[in-house]
């Protein structure tokens, strides 16, 4: 049985900058990571790899230096790194990206079992959370979203018990394999690579699949598949607080001045 | 027959305890390759120092009762040589010497067997009444001091009763003896000399060679290591560790005995036990599991417990985790021991034969870190907030220059600023400490320094990552601060954290980067006595305490600077803590465990913030970002304290 962790590769957010003239991300100089809910994705996947000894594959769209965190998640010890990178599927909105992602995983049914589909819960880039959802509805798998705690799997009756983190409650929800489940940062704590797992994943093939394996219709794949598209991207314009008070030399008289101010604001409840 | 007899028994006990030490010994050779002779005339003036001149054990009040027994020893190793020799050939003896050399010989053995009976039975009464440390009181130490007296008594035994019996005369070279020959002719056993003379023999005999032959078996085995162990002693601080080659196919840092060096091993040889290390380690002091003492017994044990079935054994994985030097029992050090160092090197710096602790903790770290992704839970942000944004916060690098906007600062420009202020993180990211670098901007701008420096594109320097034993990380960081520092040409490099000064002049040279690095205490105190610098001396500050940062103070020497500004600015000397200078107590923040929560025993910093606010300062002056962390929260715990903490740049800027 296979277990797939669907990780991609994003700016470190924090860092992002915004250019001014062409509204575009400033990419240069901006370091990528996994995406910080995918790291969980990739983290259960490993647990089970040991827990159950499935297989765990790591899967990425994205552009050829999403190799790096591929490589990476070889460096955590998935079995198997697989980047779906085709010029072609550019400009993806989530809808198309889906399409690529389910066109892999049905792909990798043809050589095993595929048992449940890790994705974190959104990106942090894109931040949609919507290309979990659309892989399970095109595959046909079971769909559990924000899940924290996986509470059983039975593989002989093919069925999966998981807790679903929800606004103030919690779901245990049984769900027939395959499942394609979404993961909330609770989950797990990730693990951090080895140093020989680390020196042999830099060696190791990261296998690159373009749609000439994948042979998608190319009008269902990148922009033109993409039913969407991105107008423009600014960042918000902060307005510059206000100093209150003196804190180093007073700080009772500053944090009642705060206090006030919350209050006429009406931005604290009394 | 009795020559005949003792021949016969010398033989023996001399091929046992060859064998004996040959079989112990030998286990160092399974220990990695490390070359320990380089500056062989250094090392004899160290020998000559430390070991026969016991400077480190007189430290300690006490330490006068081990040189007294000592020196001793040197000098009755010839008495009990002649003693062995004319035990087989009776005629080959001193007195075929000169007269005034065998008298004068006769002498120093009579004193030093006499002092050694005192300082013995010193040793034994201490022991039980006010031993160094509790487990201290074993059967081993008392019976060893038991037998060192036995041979003093029977040495008297014969020699007394040898002048009773008239076989030599009464002098003043032999004073005790003769005073117990007088004694005897007054007893009962007059009538008993050559019985007396022949069991007094037989004793020192039979105590002597088994005295000999119990060494190798036990932790007196230093009386054969401790001098050699000298002799190869690192020659610098210890204040770096070495780097690892990454390569597919290796292991890194160490678990099992054969994967420290020779040197580690011999180390676990000769430690006695005194303890020194242990009363001086602030891990133990405060509850935590480290005890610097038990983690060299624990190297020795495992040594003598798998040493010989190491490395060669066919199935390497499951003999290396029988073996483990990490684990629970006999043999072992906790995970828990290993995190709570705070890589201080008190226990170094009190060794009295320089065993080095520190390697060894971050040796176990590195296997820990590097080989089963094995460490407490807060350091997986650490780690990663350290690669993904080279800062331990995970602060935006485009943060770091923050501390610097409102403020007129130069770029670092080769030939254009003469020294790059290094900021660190703390400096440029922590909200107490960003006072601190402001204050040093003040301070430099004041004195005119040219200077600038590299904002945003700052990067850690690695120092607690490399401590925590994640050598790999460190490695990334170092070659991006290397390659960082060549290209802009930095050669000069003032820096506020003892840690950042410590990597970049110590770590760094492992790259084949020699900067001239200076902190910023050093710094000042140079501004001052050039004159460049002007401060308002004898301002009153009321009374101010200062407390070493372990890695300006024990691991870099840099003692003074700081105390003669705070003697500038003040008029005053600076007030002492109980522990200052070499003997300086740790904050708690060193060797990664900044980031550490302290879940043992009592914290380190309520310990020392205690010991600082006993001598009623107005301020405490620390030099160091994580001392300043420490103190400040330490503090905070003691209710109706009106002492600040201040850098020294800080009290500096104050007065200008």
């Amino acid at each position: 049985m296979i277990v797939v962790a669907c990780i991609k590769q994003v700016p470190d957010t924090t860092q992002v900058q915004i250019d001014p003239v062409t509204n575009t991300l400033v990419r240069e100089g901006i370091p990528f990571i996994i995406n910080p809910y995918d790291t969980h994705a990739l983290e259960e996947t490993l647990r089970l790899k040991d827990s159950h000894g499935f297989k765990a594959v790591a899967l990425s769209m994205g552009p050829p230096n999403a190799e790096a965190a591929l490589r990476k998640a070889l460096a955590l010890g998935v079995d198997r790194s697989i980047l779906l990178s085709d010029r072609v599927f550019g400009g993806a909105d989530t809808l198309s990206t889906s399409n690529v992602i389910s066109a892999a995983i049905r792909r990798l049914m043809d050589e095993d079992e595929i048992g449940i589909v890790f994705c974190g819960k959104q990106t942090i880039d894109g931040d949609t959370a919507q290309v979990g959802p659309g892989i399970a509805v095109r595959l046909g798998f079971s769909q559990l979203t924000l899940v924290d705690r996986i509470e059983r799997i039975d593989t002989g009756a093919r069925t999966i018990t998981v807790r679903r983190k929800l606004e103030g409650r919690y779901e245990i929800v049984e769900a027939r394999l395959p499942a394609m489940i979404t993961v909330v940062r609770e989950l797990n704590r990730p693990r951090y690579p080895t140093v020989p797992m680390r020196l042999a994943s830099a060696k190791a093939e990261v296998e690159r699949w373009s749609n000439e394996e994948l042979k998608l219709d190319v009008n269902s794949v990148g922009l033109k598949g993409s039913p969407t598209w991105v107008s423009r991207i600014f960042s918000p314009q902060r307005a510059q607080g206000e100093i209150l008070g003196d804190g180093m030399n007073d700080p009772v008289a500053a944090a009642l001045m705060l206090v006030d101010r919350l209050v006429e604001g009406d931005l604290l409840a009394v | 027959m009795q020559q005949t007899l003792f021949a016969g028994i010398l033989v023996a006990s001399l091929a046992t305890f060859v064998f004996s030490c040959y079989r112990r010994l030998a286990l160092v050779s399974v220990g990695a390759g490390e070359y320990r002779f380089d500056h062989p005339m250094t090392r004899l003036k160290e020998v000559l120092v430390y070991a026969l001149g016991q400077k480190r054990v007189m430290k300690r009040p006490f330490g006068i009762n081990h040189g007294v027994i000592f020196w001793a020893f040197l000098v009755l190793t010839l008495a009990n040589a002649e003693f062995l020799i004319s035990g087989v050939f009776p005629n080959l003896n001193f007195t075929l010497l000169p007269p005034p050399l065998h008298g004068t010989l006769s002498l120093l053995f009579e004193l030093s067997s006499l002092a050694t009976m005192a300082a013995v039975s010193l040793a034994f009464l201490r022991r039980i009444f006010n031993p160094p440390y509790e487990e201290a009181r074993t059967f081993e130490a008392f019976f060893i001091l038991s037998m060192i007296a036995g041979l003093m008594a029977a040495y008297f035994g014969v020699h007394a009763a040898e002048i009773a019996m008239g076989e030599a005369s009464p002098s003043f070279s032999a004073p005790v003896s003769s005073l117990l020959a007088t004694l005897l002719g007054h007893t009962p056993l007059a009538g008993q000399l050559p019985v007396i003379k022949a069991v007094s023999w037989w004793v020192h005999a039979v105590l002597l060679l088994s005295f000999m032959n119990f060494l190798p078996y036990s932790k007196h085995m230093h009386i054969l290591t401790a001098i050699p162990n000298v002799f190869l002693r690192s020659l610098g601080k210890v204040n770096s560790q070495p780097r690892e080659e990454f390569a597919e196919g290796r292991t890194f840092g160490a678990s099992t005995v054969d994967r420290l060096s020779w040197k580690d091993l011999l180390d676990s040889f000769s430690c006695t036990e005194c303890g020194r290390c242990q009363n001086s380690c602030p891990a133990a002091a405060t509850g935590k599991q480290l005890n610097p003492r038990m983690l060299i017994h624990a190297i020795k044990e495992s040594l003598l417990g798998n040493g010989s079935s190491l490395p060669s054994s066919a199935d390497a994985v499951a003999a290396s985790s029988a073996a483990s030097l990490i684990g629970k029992g006999e043999g072992t050090v906790s995970e828990a021991a290993l995190w709570s160092c705070t890589s201080c090197g008190s226990c170094m710096e009190s060794c009295p034969v320089f065993i080095e602790h520190l390697p060894k903790v971050v040796k176990l770290r590195r296997h820990l870190v590097e080989m089963e992704a094995r460490f407490p839970e807060e350091l997986l942000n650490l780690f990663e907030n350290m690669e993904q944004r080279s800062n331990p916060w995970g602060m935006a690098p485009s943060e770091r220059s923050k501390w610097s906007s409102q403020l007129d600062l130069e770029p670092f420009e080769a030939g254009k600023t003469e020294y790059l202020l290094f900021v660190g993180c703390s400096g440029a990211f922590d909200a107490r400490n960003k006072q601190v670098t402001v204050a040093l901007t003040k301070v430099l701008d004041a004195a005119g320094v040219s200077y600038g420096i590299l904002g945003k594109d700052e990067k850690c320097c690695g120092e607690s990552v490399r401590r925590l034993g994640n050598e790999y990380l460190f490695e990334t960081m170092a070659n991006e601060n290397v390659n960082q520092f060549r290209s802009r040409g930095v050669t000069k490099v003032i820096t506020q954290c003892p840690h950042c000064f410590n990597t970049l002049k110590n770590d760094y040279r492992q790259y084949g980067l020699e900067l001239e690095v200076i902190h910023h205490t050093e710094f000042i105190k140079g501004l001052i006595g050039r004159g460049s610098l002007k401060v308002k001396g004898g301002e009153d500050l009321g009374r101010v305490v200062f407390h070493d940062s372990c890695y300006l103070g024990r691991h870099n020497e840099v003692y003074e600077p700081p105390r003669e500004v705070i003697r500038e600015v003040t008029g005053a000397a600076v007030h002492e803590l109980p522990r200052n200078k070499e003997n300086g107590f740790c904050c708690g923040a060193g060797g990664g465990r900044m980031w550490l929560e302290e879940h043992e025993g009592t914290a380190i910093n309520r310990s020392r913030v205690k010991e600082a606010l006993d001598q009623k300062p107005a301020t405490i002056c620390v030099s160091c970002p994580f001392c300043m962390t420490m103190f400040e929260d330490g503090i905070k715990e003691f209710t109706g304290v009106t002492t600040q903490v201040k850098d020294i740049a800080e009290v500096v800027a104050q007065n200008l």
